[in-house]
């Protein structure tokens, strides 16, 4: 295995291809959790969680189901099934097994449900063709790409909640101006994989 | 139902609910499809399918959801639709499938179907439910057409592929109008418009909240606790 390539997936999955900033997957939550810096850590800490998780379900799924019996058109179908069972198992696993976890991830958990990062990112590393170690990277990346945005973000807004804004612009037309910011700022990355690592 | 009813329903997903730009649902593809005007009428037809037909179908089946799983059984309905809408798009119009690409699947998750299905195709009649799906489509299709021409002709001077010469030679355009920094700003700026326009009346909620996802009965509220934790 490719060391080097898994780590440009690494990279450009957290900086490039920024699913929140770049491709607008998982737009929802940002614009809804990112409130507070705690909150957003909490909201990431699951994406990463659940996109992990939902990845180690959907590939083997795709590749040992799906495929060798030609329904590979059912893939949408089974995904958003999977994933939304999945979560809600997860949460009932975490409440009864790891309580503390539940406590600080699980509010955040039947959000994820119907998150298009998550489907999003499940049905791209079967479309980029990645084998199960890159998907595995490629969710991380994506999860910790999420979770840097609404970081980032979540300290932008409480500058904004300060300032004074005209009154058509309060609430959420001025959030999307400043998540135009924060993606313009991202879109500094543009070729760094290919510069730097390759 | 009277007639004045029906057209009500009909009308009121062209502004007054409009899902884009005032129920504020379905960001994902309104900020996603909408650099090229191709696409976003693309994306707004496939919608407006998937949404007509999921709205009928569970409207005919309302009485016999349980309401316990209602939600997967909308998914499902869903998701079979946009599969179908997928299919068909690939085998009669390559190019848009290759524009759209993940975002065909993505139809599935998106807030307006879900929504309607448990805002409206849930509760009323075949008949109004229709109706429903084909006003909303118009009005998301309206929305991502308006975003995705300013977008179009400003960010790379052209419409629906055309070059407008003299934006080009002159060099009036704005290139990162059309990438996706652009998308946020142009979006936040026309809510603000519609804002400006309806001095607010349309939007109540000033804030991005739960009380507009449709998800939040199937979440128990805890997406409000979490907001609220925020606080």
């Amino acid at each position: 295995m490719d060391v080097k390539a898994l780590i440009i997936i690494l990279m450009s999955s957290v900086l490039v291809d920024n699913y929140v900033l770049n491709r607008f997957l998982g737009i929802c939550p940002f614009l809804g959790v990112s409130k507070k810096v705690n909150q957003s850590v909490g909201m990431g800490a699951a994406v990463i969680f659940v996109m992990l998780v939902a990845t180690a379900v959907t590939w083997p799924i795709q590749t040992f189901i799906l495929n060798p019996l030609n329904m590979g058109y059912m893939q949408t179908i089974a995904f958003i099934l999977i994933i939304a069972t999945l979560v809600q198992f997860i949460e009932i696993f975490l409440k009864k097994v790891i309580p503390a976890l539940h406590k600080s991830l699980g509010v955040y958990l039947p959000l994820i449900t119907t998150n298009c990062a998550v489907l999003g990112v499940t049905i791209n590393n079967i479309t980029d063709g990645y084998n199960f170690l890159e998907s595995m990277i490629s969710s991380l990346g994506v999860g910790l790409g999420f979770l840097l945005a609404m970081v980032l973000f979540s300290g932008m807004r409480s500058r904004i909640e300060e300032s004074e804004v005209p009154e058509s612009f309060k609430g959420l037309p001025v959030t999307l101006v400043a998540a135009s910011f924060i993606s313009m700022a991202f879109f500094g990355f543009a070729g760094i994989v290919e510069n730097i690592l390759a | 139902m009277s007639k004045q009813n029906n057209m009500s329903i009909l009308l009121k997903g062209l502004l007054r609910e409009n899902p884009v730009f005032v129920l504020i649902l379905g960001t994902c593809p309104t900020l996603a499809t909408t650099s090229t005007v191709d696409g976003a009428l693309g994306m707004g037809l496939a919608t407006m399918a998937v949404l007509i037909c999921s709205n009928i179908v569970i409207s005919l089946l309302r009485k016999f959801i349980p309401d316990t799983v209602r939600i997967p059984c909308y998914i499902v309905v869903i998701a079979g639709f946009v599969t179908i809408v997928q299919m068909l798009i690939q085998a009669f119009i390559p190019d848009l499938y290759k524009t759209l690409g993940v975002y065909l699947a993505l139809i599935t998750v998106n807030c307006i179907i879900l929504g309607r299905a448990e805002m409206f195709a849930g509760k009323n009649s075949v008949g109004k439910s229709a109706l429903d799906g084909i006003g909303m489509g118009i009005g998301f299709t309206i929305a991502l057409l308006s975003m995705s021409i300013i977008r179009e002709v400003i960010g790379t001077g052209s419409f629906a592929g055309n070059e407008i010469s003299f934006l080009v030679e002159n060099g009036l355009t704005i290139g990162f109008l059309a990438k996706a920094p652009g998308g946020l700003l142009v979006y936040g700026l026309l809510i603000a418009v519609v804002n400006k326009i309806t001095k607010g009346k349309l939007i109540k909620k000033k804030e991005f909240s739960c009380a507009g996802c449709p998800s939040a009965e199937a979440c128990n509220g805890s997406c409000a606790e979490a907001v609220k934790e925020g606080e």
